[in-house]
C-alpha cells in the first residue's frame, strides 16, 4: 500500500511514505486516533514519573554498595581469584567458539569473518563492559579487570576468526568438547578440591548460586527428560506407566512443595550422612522437576514425527537404540527445541524460589540486603535491577533459541545453499 | 521387520530373541525400581522411627496455637491443626478463583488487542507479554507487595474511586466510609490478598494473551472478511464469528494456564498471604510432621488441578464443533 500511494490516493503524494504509514497505523479512524492519544498521554506520564523517580528519589547506592554480594554472595575474599580465573576462561572460550564458528565455512553461510551482526554484538559488549562497572562505582582495579576480560574475549574472537581456517578438519569436532570440559573445570574452581581449598556451597550466593543451580539443572534435566519422553512412548507397559506416573506426579505439584519435600524429607529417605547439603538438594529437586516438563516438550516433538521414520530405520537394519539416536531423536528434538528452551527459561526463573527455602540466590541476597537497616525501604531499586537482569538473561535465551531453530531448519539451509550456488 | 539372521544360523541365540528381550528389559527396570523404592521406604521408616515421627494423623486434632490474619471460616489459635489447614485451603481456593476470572479477562483483552487496527495498541500488547513472561513471577509478586501496595497511603490520602477505596490497610468495596481515620466497608480485602491477586493476574494474563492470540490467529482470515462483508462491525465480528471458532483452540491452552495459576498461588507466602502452603510450613515448623504435611500439600494441589481439568474438559466438549 505504501509502495504505490500516488496511484490510490493522488491527493497524498506530497506526504512522505513514512508519515503515511504512521497515519494509517495510528489514526485510521476517529476511535483509533482517540486510543492513540490516550495511550501516548498515559505513556508519557508514566515515563516522566519513572524518570523523575529514577533521577531524584531513587538511591542507587544500595546496588553499588552491595554489587559484590549480588554477584557472588559470601564467597571468601581470599578465594575470589578462582572466580576471576573462571570468568577469564569463560571469556576466552566464548571468543574462541564465536570466532571458530564464523571461520569454518558452512553450507548455509557465506564466508564472512565479521558479519554486521557481530560488529553490533562486539560494540554492545564493549559498551556494557565499559559502562556497567562505572555505573556500579566499582574499584579501579575491578574496572580494569572487566575491561581486560572483554578485550581478551574480542581479541580471541578476532584471532580465531582470522586463523580458524588453518585448523585441520579432523580436529574441528573437538570444539564441542570445550564447553563440557570447561564446565567441569568451573565446578572445581567454584567448589574447590583437587588441591584447591574447598568452599562449601553454603557460602555461594547471588548470581553465582543462581547460575550454578540453573546450569546444573538445565544440563541434567535434558537427558532425563528425553529418557522419560521415550519411556512414555515405549511399547513396554512398565516403562510407559512408570514414566506417565512420574511426569504427572511432578506436573501436578507446585515447585515450592517439591522444594519443601526436598529440604524436609530427603534427609529421611537416604541413610544418615548420605543426603546432600541444602544447596545440592535444591539443585536435584530443580533437575527432577524440570525433567518432567522437558519430557512433555520432547514428547510433542516425538509425536510430530511420522511413525514411518522409525519403521524405515528399523527395516534398514538399525537396532532400536541406533534408530533412536540417528533417525528419530535428531528430528524430534529439532521440533521440540522451542518448547524445551522455553522450559529452560522457566527453570532459570524458578531458581528465585530458592529464596523461599532460605537459600541465598539473587532474590535471597536481595532480601538480606533489604533487611539491612542502612538500605531499608530500597525495594524498588533492587527489584528493578533484578528484573532487568532476569529479563536480559531470559530474552537472550529466547533469541538464541530462535537463531538455533532457524539454523537447524533443513528448509532454510537448503534455501541458502541454493542461493549461494546461484 | 528386518530379516533376521535366524534363517542362516538355525536356532536364534536368546539375546536376539525379539520376544524375550522386552521382557528382560522390563524385568530389569522393574527390579531396579523395586529395589530403589524398598531402599528409600526402608530408610524412611527406619529414620522416622528413630525420630519418633512414624506416620500418624492424631496430631491434626491438637490445638494449633497460631492465628491466621484473614480467613473466610472463623478461626483462632485454639482450634486444631486440621481447621488451620482447611482455612489455608479455603484461602488458596479464594485467590485461585478470583485469579482465574481476572487473568481470563485481562488475557482476552490483551490477546485481542494484538489484532487491533491501532499500531500502538498492538505493539503495547506485545511489549506487555514479552516483559512479563521474561521476569520471574516471585520477583513480580514481591514487587507488587513491597513496592506498590505497601507504599499506598492510609486514611484520607488513600486512592478513592466511586464505590472503591484502595489503602495500605486493604481494598474496600461497596460504599466505604472513613470513621476516625480508618476505612470501613461491607467488603474488605487485605492488601496481601490484593497484591497476590494482582501479581497472579498480571503474570498469567500475559500467558493467556498468547493463548488467545494463537487461537484467534488460527481462525482463517476469510472468516473476518466474510463477516465484514455481511455488515458486521469489528466488535460484532470478533464476538459472534471469530471468538466462538477461536475457543476450540483456546480452551485446551487455557486449561494448562489455569492449572499453573493454581500451582503458582503457592507463592503467596512471599506477599504475606496465608494460603495452604504457608499454613503447612508453619505446621511443619511446630510439629515436625514432614511426611504428613507434604502428603497433605501434594494431595490438596492434585485435587485442585484435577477439578480445574475436569471443568475445562467439560467446557472443551461444549465448544467443540458438533457434527450433525
Amino acid at each position: 500500500m505504501s509502495a504505490s500511494p500516488n496511484l490510490s490516493h493522488p491527493q497524498r503524494t506530497a506526504s512522505p511514505p513514512r508519515l503515511h504509514r504512521l497515519r494509517r497505523e495510528l489514526f485510521a479512524s476517529p476511535l483509533d486516533g482517540l486510543i492513540t492519544i490516550a495511550l501516548v498521554a498515559s505513556l508519557a506520564a508514566a515515563a516522566t514519573g519513572f524518570l523523575h523517580w529514577a533521577t531524584t528519589q531513587a538511591r542507587w547506592a544500595v546496588i553499588q554498595a552491595n554489587s559484590n554480594l549480588f554477584a557472588i554472595g559470601r564467597y571468601p575474599i581470599e578465594q575470589q581469584w578462582r572466580l576471576w580465573l573462571l570468568v577469564t576462561l569463560l571469556a576466552a572460550a566464548t571468543g574462541l567458539s564465536w570466532g571458530l564458528l564464523r571461520a569454518w565455512p558452512r553450507a548455509d553461510r557465506r564466508g564472512s569473518a565479521w558479519p554486521p551482526n557481530d560488529t553490533i554484538a562486539a560494540a554492545l559488549l564493549t559498551a556494557i563492559s565499559f559502562y556497567v562497572p562505572l555505573a556500579l562505582h566499582a574499584q579501579a582495579g575491578i574496572q580494569m579487570r572487566w575491561w581486560a576480560i572483554t578485550a581478551l574475549l574480542l581479541l580471541v574472537r578476532a584471532a580465531a576468526g582470522r586463523w580458524g581456517p588453518l585448523v585441520p578438519r579432523q580436529l574441528r569436532p573437538l570444539l564441542a568438547l570445550l564447553w563440557p570440559v570447561l564446565y567441569l573445570i568451573g565446578m572445581v574452581l567454584i567448589s574447590g578440591g583437587l588441591g584447591l581449598m574447598p568452599v562449601p556451597p553454603a557460602e555461594w550466593g547471588g548470581l553465582l548460586l543462581t547460575l550454578v543451580e540453573a546450569s546444573f539443572a538445565i544440563l541434567l534435566c535434558f537427558p532425563l527428560g528425553v529418557l522419560l519422553a521415550l519411556g512414555r512412548r515405549s511399547a513396554l507397559p512398565l516403562l510407559r506407566w512408570g514414566s506417565v506416573v512420574y511426569i504427572e506426579f511432578i506436573r501436578g505439584a507446585p515447585l515450592i512443595t517439591l522444594l519443601f519435600l526436598g529440604q524436609n524429607i530427603l534427609g529421611f529417605l537416604l541413610p544418615g550422612g548420605l543426603a546432600p547439603d541444602r544447596v545440592w538438594r535444591a539443585a536435584w529437586v530443580l533437575t527432577f522437576f524440570a525433567a518432567a516438563y522437558v519430557a512433555e516438550a520432547v514428547r510433542s516433538g516425538l509425536a510430530a514425527l511420522p511413525p514411518g521414520q522409525l519403521e524405515a530405520a528399523r527395516s534398514l537394519g538399525l537396532n532400536l537404540p541406533q534408530s533412536l539416536m540417528h533417525v528419530v531423536l535428531p528430528q524430534a528434538l529439532r521440533v521440540a527445541l522451542p518448547a524445551t528452551v522455553g522450559q529452560f527459561i522457566t527453570l532459570l526463573q524458578d531458581t528465585t524460589l530458592l529464596s523461599l527455602i532460605g537459600l541465598l540466590d539473587l532474590l535471597g541476597v536481595a532480601r538480606t540486603v533489604m533487611a539491612n537497616p542502612a538500605f531499608l525501604g530500597r525495594n524498588a531499586e533492587v527489584y528493578l535491577v533484578l528484573a532487568i537482569l532476569f529479563w536480559c538473561c531470559c530474552a537472550a535465551l529466547g533469541l538464541g533459541s530462535r537463531a538455533l531453530e532457524h539454523r537447524l531448519n533443513p528448509n532454510t539451509v537448503a534455501l541458502n545453499t541454493s542461493a549461494h550456488k546461484a | 521387520m528386518a530379516p533376521l539372521p535366524q534363517s542362516t544360523g538355525g536356532v536364534t541365540p536368546w539375546w536376539r530373541n525379539r520376544r524375550l528381550i522386552p521382557w528382560l528389559v522390563q524385568g530389569a527396570a522393574g527390579l531396579a525400581l523395586l529395589v530403589l523404592v524398598a531402599f528409600l521406604l526402608g530408610n524412611l521408616v527406619r529414620n522416622l522411627t528413630a525420630a519418633g515421627l512414624l506416620l500418624s494423623w492424631g496430631w491434626l486434632d491438637n490445638p494449633s496455637g497460631f492465628d491466621i490474619a484473614e480467613t473466610l471460616l472463623p478461626f483462632n489459635a485454639g482450634l486444631p491443626y486440621w481447621r488451620a489447614l482447611l482455612a489455608g485451603l479455603v484461602n488458596t481456593v479464594r485467590v485461585v478463583v478470583a485469579g482465574l476470572v481476572g487473568a481470563t479477562v485481562l488475557g482476552t483483552l490483551v490477546g485481542t488487542a494484538s489484532f487491533s487496527s491501532n499500531g500502538l495498541l498492538r505493539r503495547l500488547a506485545r511489549i506487555y507479554v514479552e516483559v512479563i513472561r521474561n521476569i520471574p513471577l516471585l520477583l513480580q509478586l514481591v514487587f507488587w507487595y513491597f513496592v506498590v501496595f505497601l507504599s499506598l497511603p492510609n486514611g484520607t490520602a488513600a486512592i478513592q474511586l466511586p464505590g472503591l477505596v484502595l489503602a495500605k490497610s486493604g481494598l474496600y468495596l461497596f460504599q466505604p466510609e472513613l470513621v476516625d481515620g480508618v476505612w470501613h466497608a461491607p467488603l474488605r480485602f487485605t492488601v496481601e490478598f490484593v497484591a497476590l491477586l494482582t501479581g497472579l493476574v498480571v503474570y498469567t494474563g500475559a500467558f493467556i494473551a498468547e493463548v488467545v492470540r494463537g487461537g484467534v490467529a488460527a481462525v482463517p482470515a476469510g472468516q473476518w472478511e466474510a463477516a465484514r462483508s455481511l455488515g458486521f462491525n469489528p466488535l460484532q465480528t470478533l464476538r459472534r464469528i471469530v471468538l466462538p471458532q477461536a475457543l476450540r483452540v483456546i480452551v485446551p491452552g487455557l486449561n494448562s494456564q489455569y492449572i499453573s495459576l493454581a500451582k503458582n498461588s503457592s507463592l503467596a507466602v512471599a506477599c504475606g498471604y496465608t494460603d495452604l502452603y504457608s499454613v503447612a510450613e508453619t505446621t511443619l515448623n511446630q510439629t515436625g510432621r514432614a511426611v504428613e504435611v507434604v502428603l497433605i500439600l501434594l494431595g490438596a494441589y492434585l485435587v485442585i488441578d484435577l477439578l480445574i481439568s475436569a471443568l475445562m474438559n467439560g467446557l472443551d466438549r461444549a465448544v467443540q464443533l458438533r457434527e450433525r
